[in-house]
């Protein structure tokens, strides 16, 4: 019937009454109901996830109707956990559940962008010159129509191009690029492959076949804690989050859990429930601080003070005071904590030196191969030095001793390492510690102390002989480790405490002034925390992030935590460890993933190249260097020897001597050697180009147009929205974009210029000739670029997806076709590669490439110089390729063939094997098997027979075939490699899973648990949850360090020189951003310096979703700026007020959030808050306020920098340079009005405040 | 105007009219349900809102009111109490004064139509046309007031009442009984018919669901039974 009609219903319409009449039964029509249904009602759902960086790695429905993606939910359906604990779902937050509103907003890309200004020169290009490569020639050549387009980045003028004529335009860059100056000077950026592992290595495997640069992210992002390497000589590897509930005391130390690992936080709760106690430490009242049991709030940045004082009353009271055998066993074997080490005479004083070797001994106590890099202990069973099994000469010795059993290296016999020498002593002698806390800060909130900076500790010492005659005194890293933690042995001397009131480093009593939290909380913390690792054998936890690991001295700060783990027997045990949980996804089937995305298939070894010496170098950060070299060295160090370099001269020497990876890599295009080379052979040809000084490396002299990096690939990543340090010294020098800088270089200030590299007075702006940008959506990077090309989102392609937080690997799948003219990543560089190989003709054949390559962790090769540091530049030693110098390998490009070999797997598969962190297995049977699943190229040419890959889900395939996570068949090969280097059997830890083989619509059908392999050090399998270290502690395999074991003293020469061999508190440094120039520019504002702290979001994963009207609607909708309710009150500012924040690296515009939150002092800006959301302009600055990263500057740490040596070599995204960025200061008054800049761009118009030509004249 | 323009207009369009007043409301009703509605934009800006819409209101409803008693109340009903002329005295005064709120609320909101960024980016063609329509009306209306001025004698309204209560009751020869009177109320009339006319296809129809019954609804929970 009619709605009108069935409204005439005037007698009835009332059929009965409840409720003493206040409710009514009606026989009204209800079909309007389903108008309400329908809105929930869909045609399918489909299993997709986020490839956002946030390692939630959830799983979600994507609902679909009528060709459109409605909502998504969460999926509930991951594989149970065990009886005894809870499970992984649900899993997702607030951010994911509104990722579906990106795909028909506004913020989509919808169809390739292109500067209208570079279009228009292309089109009058291509007129003139059939040929595109030489079209494209014409353009950048000519600096008048280069800089016409470049100035305008970021300033809008982007046209609608095609796919046709952008492809062509690219792939002509390219070409340009790569026979005008060298593969090398094509760069590309996408960070974290776990997120989707197939779009990462759709754009490296275009790059690598290319001889193209593929830039790290982990260290750049300052989330690579590089104590990780230190200690551990692994990357980062960390308990999943269901092990938070094995747990009994969990520390959340500068982690925010519940608010930037949601999906996780429940176990956090859960493990509460069944009594587990927690602590957060956190400066500002977080809310992780309103979750847990106490809150210890130390002065931010000062963390390492308060790691120190814990470490000091556990190391007195549980070892020194033998409360703890489990403790004592733990570190004898699984600690180098009875390592032997050299202390050597200086002025009237003992310094810790190096480890003594086998070497160093007679006859290299029977020690066959490597005794160079044997570290040794004292024997109690024999009454002697010896060599364990498990060091790094063990591991690429003979094979089958290296592992952690307790044996003589050379006899095979049982040894007991002593620990300390406190008994057993020849001598007792004055060692100096070098203190770090007693310098003044030129920002008063980060207080110093009233100690000497030389503190002189009594060590008992053994006197042993060397091979040599000499007689060397000796020590174990256990006294010198009690001697740092200046507790009293009775041994006399000064310096040490015997009260935890005595106020000495590192006492709790000395703490307080540094901290300012009291010290009875930090005792009762370190007790407890230990006393409960005792008792539960090691299940005492810490979980810490970004806000401990971006400053400065961040290997500090997580070594005195680390310490106390290890200290407690808590690593590698159930609920217990290093719980780092920043930007560490973990990408699980990694070996199988490195062959599809560096092209090893192919060739080997792809150009790597660590992004923060790179940006530092690239962006001219190094020419506004503030802190010098003497700042950070030990007071012990020979201040002469460094005297002649800063920082950027450290890492050019780095890179000589082959520690850290160059690129681009010399100043001269590696395409033209062998022609130079003539007959003779390239890398001796190049070595001695070198040595001669007529080659040279290109970070010798960044602002050479010749060392240029010309094109950059940004994809899945927002680097000028986001990580970008230093935003506009990258707009100013490498994009030529209009910018905020306002800090003067060193030309100007007069300050010493570098030695080691080239000055030239005036700076280079706009190096890049070619941007390009892969997104779904506009984002600030997109917004700089010259080319935006619209990709598919995260529901709208297949790919991989893992974390670390769950054992689980799934997908991301096509719910929908792309939209508008969107493709997805594989697709678009698929479609590049096409096009470059078409247009290579008459330009790039088949060519030889000259790679350098530093000398790599986990490759003998890491076996660099053992004793001292050499730098054959200064004819300290001879350049040996691989060895004093980085390695050179030469390898044959087939250019025109480039998209024959994007689209299939290469023969050095079958040829080669495949492998990881040191070891190798055969993988004939793997690609047989890729051949039948995604059948072989018939087409003639070199691909021929070689197994396809043409769609993302090939490459999956290709992925899911080749690891041993996903493969059993290839988990047990992997295990049983490694286990011809330890000499134990480690194959039963896969042999239960041999046949599984996990497929792309497995993991579509419901997420997989992944197979335990040796590329990680923990095991999933039906027993416990995923613990880094476990397979270390209870496999005995050793940690891939100096020693093979946990290492409290890291020996090498540059670590001692910058006082870094055991952990000490050194406070945040200087970067002297404010000056009384930059302060004048506020005018008569009332005007405020605080600490510029940059924290994970609450309603973004970095970048994304802080454009999302629903993440927006949600919070206050543009940036924003915390401070606290004192600092607010002294310039006059109030809640939501505008205000403006600026130092010599830039300004930010945004609105004041005045709360309680934050302490005095500290300014909070969520980080990577897009600058194209609700950013008026900057009063000072004329220009758009920019990003958090507008008022930072990478400062790069020469400890970083160290390489070839055992675990501290280098690697991609494993070790090297981070972009540190809390030490930072701004000044922050009250916006005097507000301009939105809404008028078109005028030729001409003032890009930036030339403060150096203001202040010069 | 011609004997034919003169049928045509108020002796036939009033049918067509009403007739596509309550079928295409009706039939809109039924096919159309989730188009029944007010089209409020007060979510898009409140400013000049409560002030325009209330006067407007206010004064439309009540003219409204006024022209439905005013034109079908037989004279015999209410000669007894009140002669023709003073009748016409208080129309002229009530549609007065009520016409003027109603102009000046008009007036607000045409203005914040035409300004309010906001409002302008989600009208509709029939949202303009319609308010611009009764806009006209309003002023034809009140145009109507010096031209009854100059005969108070009620004629011309009991005129206009016949022509009203013929058509309504389906009497021939409706349209005779306006054949002589001034043109500036034969206006006003074809235009009220033509509002009527479209009134289905604009958001007028929200007059049928004024939500009076609310304000005495009988229960706080309803049970609909029906499955």
């Amino acid at each position: 019937m009619g709605h009108f009609i069935d409204r005439l219903t005037y007698f009835s319409k009332i059929d009965g009454k409840f409720a003493d009449g206040h409710g009514i039964v009606t026989e009204e029509d209800r079909g309007w109901e389903r108008s309400y249904r329908g809105r929930w009602a869909h045609d399918k759902i489909v299993r997709s996830t986020h490839g956002v960086n946030c390692t939630g790695s959830c799983s979600w429905k994507i609902y679909v109707k009528n060709g459109l993606v409605t909502w998504e939910t969460q999926q509930t359906d991951y594989p149970r956990t065990r009886p005894d604990m809870p499970n992984h779902e649900p899993r997702g937050c607030s951010r994911g559940a509104s990722y579906s509103w990106y795909l028909y907003s506004a913020a989509r890309l919808k169809f390739p962008l292109i500067r209208s200004r570079l279009l228009k020169a292309w089109r009058a290009a291509k007129a003139k010159y059939p040929d595109p490569v030489e079209a494209w020639g014409s353009i950048v050549s000519n600096p008048k129509i280069a800089n016409d387009y470049k100035k305008l980045r970021g300033l809008g003028g982007f046209v609608r191009g095609s796919w046709d004529e952008v492809n062509e335009i690219i792939a002509s860059a390219n070409i340009y690029t790569v026979k005008t100056y060298g593969p090398d000077r094509v760069v590309g950026f996408s960070p974290i492959p776990a997120m989707s592992m197939v779009s990462y290595a759709a754009g490296t495997r275009y790059l690598s076949l290319m001889g193209g640069t593929c830039l790290s992210f982990y260290d750049w992002y300052c989330d690579l804690p590089p104590s990780s390497p230190q200690i551990w000589g692994e990357q980062t590897d960390v308990p999943e989050s269901a092990d938070w509930f094995n747990s009994s005391y969990i520390i959340a130390w500068g982690s925010n859990v519940p608010q930037t690992r949601t999906p996780d936080a429940h176990f956090f709760t859960e493990t509460r429930y069944k009594g587990t106690k927690t602590v957060s430490v956190t400066p500002d009242y977080s809310e992780v601080a309103k979750l847990t049991d106490i809150w210890l709030n130390p002065r931010q940045g000062t963390d390492s003070a308060m790691a120190m004082a814990m470490g000091h009353v556990v190391f007195k009271e549980y070892h020194l005071g033998k409360k703890s055998e489990y403790f004592e066993d733990y570190i004898r074997n699984y600690s180098d904590m009875p390592m032997l080490v050299m202390l050597e005479e200086k002025d009237g004083a003992f310094h810790p030196g190096r480890t003594l070797r086998a070497s160093d001994f007679d006859d290299d106590l029977g020690i066959a191969d490597n005794a160079d890099w044997s570290p040794v202990i004292w024997d109690e069973h024999s009454k002697s030095i010896k060599s364990p099994n498990g060091t790094i000469g063990a591991r690429w010795g003979a094979k089958g001793k290296w592992n952690l059993e307790a044996k003589d290296r050379a006899s095979g016999k049982d040894i007991w390492a002593e620990l300390s020498f406190i008994e057993t002593h020849d001598d007792v002698v004055k060692v100096a510690f070098p203190y770090f806390g007693g310098v003044p800060h030129d920002q008063e909130i980060f207080a110093h102390t009233a100690h000497d900076d030389v503190q002189m500790r009594n060590v008992p010492v053994r006197k042993v002989k060397l091979k040599d005659g000499s007689t060397a005194y000796t020590t174990t890293v256990y006294d010198l480790t009690a001697a740092n933690y200046a507790i009293d042995r009775g041994l006399g001397g000064g310096n040490v405490a015997s009260s935890f009131d005595d106020d000495i480093p590192y006492t709790p009593a000395w703490q307080e002034k540094i901290t300012g939290v009291d010290r009875e909380k930090v005792i009762q913390v370190a007790r407890e925390f230990a006393e409960n690792a005792d008792k539960t054998r090691g299940r005492s936890m810490v979980i810490l992030g970004a806000a401990i690991n971006h400053w400065y001295h961040m290997d500090m700060i997580y070594r005195g935590i680390i310490n106390l783990l290890i200290m407690c027997g808590c690593i590698g045990k159930s609920g217990g460890g290093w719980a780092h949980y920043v930007g560490q996804e973990k990408l699980r089937p990694q070996t199988g993933w490195i062959p599809l995305a560096f092209a090893t298939d192919w060739n080997r070894p792809p150009r790597q190249m660590n992004s923060t010496s790179f940006f530092y170098n690239h962006s001219d950060q190094w020419r506004y260097e503030k802190l010098h070299v003497d700042e950070i060295l030990s007071p012990l160090a020979d201040k002469k020897k460094w005297q002649d370099y800063s920082l950027i001269d450290c890492n050019v020497r780095s890179e000589r001597m082959g520690w850290l990876p160059s690129s681009p890599q010399f100043n001269q295009n590696p395409l033209t050697f062998k022609a130079k080379a003539g007959d003779g052979d390239i890398k001796a040809w190049v070595t001695q180009q070198l040595v001669d000084g007529k080659l040279e490396f290109s970070c010798e002299d960044p602002d050479d147009p010749a060392n240029f990096p010309r094109n950059l690939f940004v994809w899945r990543s927002n680097i000028l929205g986001s990580s970008g340090k230093g935003h506009e010294y990258i707009l100013k020098h490498l994009l030529g974009a209009s910018n905020a800088l306002m800090a003067e270089d060193i030309g100007v200030t007069g300050g010493a210029k570098p030695k080691e590299v080239k000055w030239h007075d005036k700076a280079v702006e706009g190096k890049l000739d070619l941007v390009v940008t892969l997104d779904f959506r506009l984002s600030t990077t997109a917004v700089y670029s010259d080319i935006v090309l619209p990709a598919a989102t995260w529901y709208e392609k297949d790919d991989l997806n893992t974390s670390d937080m769950h054992p689980f690997i799934h997908p991301l799948s096509q719910a929908v076709e792309p939209a508008w003219e969107s493709r997805s990543d594989w697709h678009i560089f698929k479609g590049l590669a096409k096009k470059f190989s078409e247009l290579c003709p008459g330009h790039l054949g088949e060519e030889t490439d000259l790679v350098s390559v530093p000398i790599l962790h986990d490759t003998p090769g890491e076996l660099g110089q053992p004793l001292d540091v050499k730098d054959w530049k200064k004819g300290e030693c001879d350049p040996v390729p691989g060895k004093t110098m980085p390695g050179l390998v030469e390898i044959t490009r087939n250019y025109p063939a480039l998209y024959d070999m994007f689209t299939s797997v290469g023969p050095l598969m079958a040829k080669l094997g495949n492998g990881g962190k040191g070891i190798g297995w055969d993988t004939k049977d793997e690609i047989k098997l890729l051949g039948q699943l995604n059948h072989t190229v018939r087409k003639e040419g070199i691909s021929k027979g070689q197994p396809k890959i043409e769609s993302a889900i090939d490459a999956c395939e290709v992925v899911l075939s080749l690891a041993p996570e996903t493969n059993g068949e290839v988990a047990v090969k992997a295990w049983a490699a490694l286990s011809e280097f330890t000499g134990r059997d480690h194959t039963h830890l896969a042999r239960p899973k041999e046949d599984e083989k996990i497929r792309f619509r497995d993991v579509q059908a419901q997420p997989r648990k992944i197979i335990s392999s040796p590329t990680w050090s923990g095991l999933e399998d039906e027993h416990v949850s995923y613990n880094a270290g476990y397979t270390n502690v209870h496999e005995l395999i050793p940690w891939r360090t100096l020693t093979g074991r946990q290492q409290f003293y890291i020996d090498h020469e540059w670590m001692r020189d910058f006082g870094e061999t055991l952990c000490v508190y050194k406070p945040p440094i200087s970067t002297r951003s404010i000056n009384s120039t930059i302060e004048d520019l506020g005018g008569s504002s009332k005007q405020i310096a605080l600490n510029w702290i940059t924290p994970h979001q609450k309603w973004g994963i970095h970048s994304t979703y802080s454009d999302n009207l629903l993440m927006l609607t949600m919070n206050r909708g543009g940036p924003i700026i915390w401070i606290s309710e004192i600092d607010a009150k002294k310039i006059d500012v109030e809640d939501n007020d505008w205000i403006e924040v600026y130092n010599a690296n830039g300004a930010i515009s945004a609105r004041a959030v005045v709360s309680q939150r934050v302490p005095e002092g500290m300014s909070m800006m969520y980080h990577a808050q897009e600058k194209t959301m609700n950013t008026p302009g900057n009063a000072i600055t004329k220009q758009r306020g920019g990003i958090h990263n507008s008022v930072t500057r990478a400062v790069v740490k020469p400890t970083h920098m160290i390489g070839g040596y055992a675990q501290l070599a280098w690697g991609f995204n494993y070790y090297g340079t981070v972009g540190s960025n809390r030490d930072e200061f701004v000044i922050v008054r009250k916006a005097p009005k507000l301009d939105w800049m809404e008028e078109p761009y005028k030729e001409g118009q003032s890009i930036n405040l030339d403060i150096n030509q203001g202040v010069a004249k | 105007m011609s004997e034919f323009l003169n049928t045509f207009f108020f002796g036939i369009f009033p049918y067509i009219a009403l007739a596509s007043l309550f079928l295409g409301s009706l039939l809109r009703y039924d096919r159309d349900p989730y188009s029944w509605k007010a089209d409020s934009s007060q979510l898009m800006s409140r400013k000049g809102l409560r002030l325009g819409s209330n006067l407007f209101h206010v004064g439309i409803i009540l003219l409204f009111f006024g022209h439905l008693v005013g034109l079908l109340t037989p004279h015999a009903v209410y000669e007894p109490f009140i002669t023709a002329g003073q009748k016409q005295l208080l129309a002229m005064t009530a549609g007065g004064i009520f016409g003027a709120m109603a102009f000046v609320g008009m007036v607000i909101l045409i203005w914040r139509r035409t300004t309010n960024d906001r409002v302008r980016a989600t009208t509709k063609f029939m949202d303009m046309f319609i308010l611009l329509l009764l806009f006209v009306q309003l002023i034809l209306g009140l145009l109507t007031i010096p031209e009854s001025a100059k005969s108070t004698n009620g004629e011309s309204m009991i005129a206009l009442a016949e022509w009203a209560q013929h058509i309504v009751t389906f009497r021939g020869g409706a349209a005779d009984f306006v054949a002589h009177e001034p043109m500036i109320f034969k206006l006003h009339i074809i235009l009220g018919l033509t509002i009527f006319l479209i009134f289905p296809f604009t958001r007028l129809v929200h007059m049928f669901s004024a939500p009076i019954k609310y304000i005495l609804r009988p229960g706080y929970q309803i049970v609909r039974k029906r499955g």
